[in-house]
């Protein structure tokens, strides 16, 4: 690298002066003339056959453009909404979802009819007069009686309700046997609604004389949108264009395909009008894919002295209605089960149910937090029953020599993981602390303390294990850097920002690596008709590690053909022509220089000015398959006070120590690792998705029960960090997108079940609402009477 | 049938013809043309649309425009002065409060509110005075940290230290 003197800097945001402005632009905020907005009507049930659908009185409502049902889009798309066959199962079964439903409905929600209206007030009045003869059918909600034999079925003609099985490493029955002391729980993830602030939307605009279509939607992988558009719609790539313009958060929730994306896109074909529908957030919470829903069946065993044996993990995930087009990936989280530690045997089976619910999909940390939780919630209870400081039990075992390879023949390319231990452990005043919690509970003050030493593998790619994961595409990443004649740059890239500040931090590493400065660099995303021919998206804490990679690697080629040049004007040889702050000059003649914009404008200049083979311009694309995952790692702490009486957690302390390896921006990555433990904060004490058990009914449908923390919910978070540069990219980077949500659930439930622990309670899953903790604490009073052994009644 | 509608938004004057029905929200993003207010909810829980009517801070999801008839209304538009930022939008430029971007309008108003009646809150009285909006992105570390910040260069006295006492530290 020539310079580094914007890596690393906290550099303010360029995104943010429009973003404070109301100036940034979301999909809602464009309309085409002559627009058509959506109301949709959605299945009331969880389970049920359409019978008939009575237009009569809709298509007489004021403003009525056109109601579709499934047979007029039965032409318009072909296929069904993709599936990866992610990690290939040994049994599957993928119910193909058309993005409309036909004859029958298998979740509250699904989409059974689409009205067009010249405005939205005037489709949703019109969407309420049409008539839908539904016959209900028994819903499926259990996931072990789904999988009986004679459990209704989620697809009245299908042939059973499994998803699909897959036995990652199977169960060897003599590992447990060398274990002392062994420890069994389930441990469940209820189901999450990613709601990003900014709900899903899409305009299609399809013009007839052109054949070709501009589709604006709230993505984060236009690219891929327009490829699975082009798989559906019937148009080529080539004439369909995707904008994500400003996007209001993801989450993971804005990159699989959703049914609106195809049937908007096919509903302005079909009526000749730009379409519009923004979505509803009731909407978004009955119909966006949902997170997590899962439950994990672990056993585990050590030996007197703390050493690690064998670990058993089976999951069970809730796939919903169909399978979700990432939803198979969640079960990473058995690949990564045994966490930062060295175990003698860990076996793992994923095992995917359909249910009458809205399909799951990738989440923010999307297998990871489950992980991460289900091995610091173990490596807890284990330390319980051997009566082990839970610190001292996580040193003895953590893994220490890199590369490591875990059970699984993942490599862990690089981690210090008592490093970050011991800087969290000092930033928290752990012995201190420890004497507080025994003072306090002598006068009925319940203080917990929770670790979480999590890892995680993210910087997703590389291709290899990815093209087979998706159906085809491998999961790599592109830029094109392209120097104008007076010296300015554009470059474009295939990842895409929504909230992550790319526009920042990419052209650091640009600036850095062309030697321009940073404000003559501008930095382009979100357009599929800009740029190279493909981009990947942002998901995955991949953009960094893999897109940010990618600007580097184009940059270089941009540096590599100006070196060239540099040297046929010098008169000099390529190997002699130094590179410095954006400046050529020969060995031993420092004083005889030319800037990156003149060697840049000579490029465009006489042909005769330019080396014999060389073209013209100064540009170039480059796409980078990263070696192997990038695994960062760290330590977080969470200190709760439980209140006996009301039940309530107040969260007062949380330390978060994360290695990311190199940093671009600090500032950003703080950002990141804020937003990301408030995440896992609110699925440990406060989110969760509820059906009703019987009916399949969603019970929190809205923000007024489906509870999303404010500012009163959170301390501020102590942050903290060590620095442990990756060995599978040059730039020494790792993802930070994810880490805050994959560490911090476990941190507060570990914390929260310490707190519990002078009741006798060991266990208790998420989330840790008022009510729940109340009822335990209550049961195991009463337990002391009755000889229940005061373990929570189950939903 | 229509309603004759007249408001000032951002010190300009507007006259409309509007269905009674209409949001004052979807009035301000779709007639008047202002899409810096957003929508993020449809139960008036996020504040994302969060505007000031008469000085006061008021969700726009939870007005017909009608009612705003004669009212003097504020949107993020109408925050910065003479190409300068109102001292909030460069508190969360240099605190970084924000990552998305799509609720911080709301956030810029609300506590523009806030600071109108408390020029110098603690932390907790920021968080309590942002409880009716939502963030999904910052955890609110740096929301809060940003209204201290404008709170100080609107002149309000340094910042008090306002964190609650935690065992440990």
């Amino acid at each position: 690298m020539a310079v580094t003197t914007m890596i690393g800097a906290k550099i303010h945001r360029r995104e943010d002066p429009r973003l404070v402005s109301g100036e940034g632009r979301f999909v809602d905020d464009f309309t085409l003339p002559n627009t058509a907005h959506v109301a949709f009507v959605r299945s009331p049930y969880a389970h049920a056959l359409i019978k008939t659908i009575d237009l009569t009185a809709a298509s007489k409502s004021p403003g009525v453009v056109a109601i579709y049902t499934h047979k007029d889009f039965a032409k318009a798309i072909a296929g069904g909404i993709p599936v990866a066959p992610a990690f290939v199962a040994e049994k599957k079964h993928v119910p193909n979802r058309f993005p409309i439903a036909d004859k029958e409905a298998v979740y509250q929600g699904e989409i059974v009819a689409v009205v067009l209206a010249d405005d939205t007030y005037q489709a949703v009045d019109a969407a309420n007069l049409i008539d839908v003869d539904y016959e209900q059918l028994p819903a499926v909600t259990d996931l072990e009686k789904a999988l009986e034999p004679n459990s209704p079925r989620v697809h009245s003609a299908g042939q059973d309700n499994l998803a699909w099985d897959l036995t990652y490493v199977p169960d060897d029955p003599a590992a447990m046997k060398e274990a002392d002391v062994v420890v069994k729980e389930r441990f469940h993830h209820q189901r999450l609604a990613p709601t990003s602030i900014e709900t899903r939307g899409v305009l299609a605009d399809y013009s007839s004389a052109d054949r070709n279509v501009t589709v604006w939607m709230s993505s984060q992988n236009p690219h891929l949108m327009r490829f699975y558009l082009a798989l559906a719609i019937g148009l080529p790539e080539s004439r369909i264009r995707v904008i994500s313009p400003d996007v209001g958060g993801g989450f993971g929730s804005k990159c699989p395909p959703h049914p609106e994306d195809y049937l908007v896109t096919a509903a302005s074909r079909l009526s000749g009008r730009p379409v519009k529908w923004i979505e509803s957030r009731t909407e978004a919470i009955h119909g966006t894919a949902h997170g997590r829903g899962e439950f994990f069946d672990v056993e585990a065993g050590a030996k007197k002295d703390g050493t690690l044996v064998a670990l058993k993990v089976t999951q069970y995930l809730d796939a919903g209605g169909y399978v979700g087009n990432l939803g198979a990936f969640q079960g990473v989280a058995c690949l990564l089960s045994g966490g930062a530690y060295r175990w003698k045997h860990v076996s793992a089976r994923t095992i995917g149910v359909l249910t009458n619910r809205v399909p799951t999909d990738i989440y923010r940390g999307a297998g990871r937090p489950e992980a991460t939780h289900l091995c610091e919630r173990t490596m807890d209870l284990l330390a319980g029953a051997l009566k082990m400081d839970p610190v001292a039990l996580r040193r003895k075992n953590f893994a220490t020599e890199f590369p490591f390879t875990n059970n699984f023949g993942l490599v862990y390319d690089s981690g210090n993981y008592e490093g970050a231990l011991d800087k969290a452990l000092e930033m928290v005043g752990y012995e201190k602390l420890r004497r507080e919690q025994e003072e306090g509970r002598k006068h009925g003050k319940y203080l917990g303390i929770g670790f979480s030493s999590w890892i995680e593998l993210c910087g997703i790619g590389p291709s290899g294990p990815t093209a087979g994961a998706t159906g085809g595409i491998g999961l790599v990443e592109s830029a094109q850097v392209r120097v104008f004649p007076t010296g300015s740059v554009a470059v474009y890239v295939g990842t895409h920002s929504h909230g992550q500040g790319h526009d920042t931090t990419f052209t650091q590493i640009a600036a850095d690596t062309l030697g321009i400065p940073y404000d003559m660099i501008e930095l382009h995303h979100g357009d599929t008709a800009e740029g190279p021919a493909f981009g990947y998206g942002t998901y995955g804490s991949r953009s960094l590690a893999v897109g940010g990679m990618a600007v580097h690697k184009a940059s270089k080629k941009v540096v590599h053909k100006a070196r060239k040049l540099a040297a046929h004007i010098f008169e000099a040889a390529e190997d002699d022509v130094v590179f410095d702050q954006g400046q050529f000059y020969v060995k031993g003649s420092p004083d005889k220089r030319k800037g990156i914009g003149e060697i840049a404008l000579a490029s465009y200049g006489a042909g005769s000015s330019l080396p014999p083979e060389m073209e013209h311009g100064l540009e170039a694309v480059a796409y980078f398959d990263p070696p192997n995952f990038v695994w960062p790692f760290g330590t977080h702490i969470a200190v709760v006070d439980v209140d006996s009486e009301t039940g309530n957690v107040e969260l007062l302390r949380y330390i978060a120590v994360d290695d990311c390896g190199n940093i671009i921006n600090p500032m950003i990555v703080e950002g990141q690792v804020h937003g990301g433990v408030a995440q896992g904060v609110a699925q440990a004490l406060y989110e969760e998705v509820v059906y009703d058990d019987e009916s399949g009914q969603m019970r929190t449908g809205t923000l007024t029960d489906y509870l999303v923390p404010t500012a009163n919910e959170f301390p501020t978070f102590e942050l903290g960090r060590t620095i442990t540069p990756s060995e599978t990219n040059e730039l020494g980077v790792k993802g930070i997108g994810e880490a805050g949500t994959i560490a911090s659930s476990a941190a507060v439930m570990n914390a929260v079940c310490d707190a519990l622990s002078p009741f006798g309670i060991k266990h208790m899953d998420m989330p840790a609402s008022p009510d729940r903790v109340w009822k335990l604490i209550h049961a195991a009073r009463g337990a002391s009477s009755d000889g229940h052994d005061g373990k929570e009644a189950r939903k | 049938m229509k309603h004759k509608v007249a408001t000032t938004v951002n010190g300009r004057r507007h006259e409309h013809e509007v269905e009674p029905r209409l949001l004052l929200v979807h009035y301000l993003r779709d007639v008047v043309g202002l899409t810096g207010t957003h929508i993020g909810c449809d139960t008036s829980q996020c504040g994302a649309c969060t505007i000031l009517v008469d000085g006061k801070a008021v969700k726009s999801c939870t007005m017909f425009a009608v009612q705003a008839e004669g009212r003097n209304l504020t949107t993020i538009e109408g925050m910065a002065k003479d190409g300068q930022l109102h001292p909030l939008q460069q508190a969360f430029w240099d605190e970084h409060g924000l990552q998305c971007g799509y609720c911080t309008p709301g956030f810029i108003m609300a506590a523009a509110y806030l600071l109108s009646l408390n020029p110098n809150p603690t932390d907790d009285e920021i968080r309590k005075g942002l409880e009716g909006n939502l963030c999904r992105c910052t955890g609110y570390v740096n929301i809060i940290k940003s209204v201290k910040s404008a709170a100080a260069a609107m002149g309000g006295a340094p910042a008090r230290a306002g964190e609650k006492s935690v065992a440990g530290r």
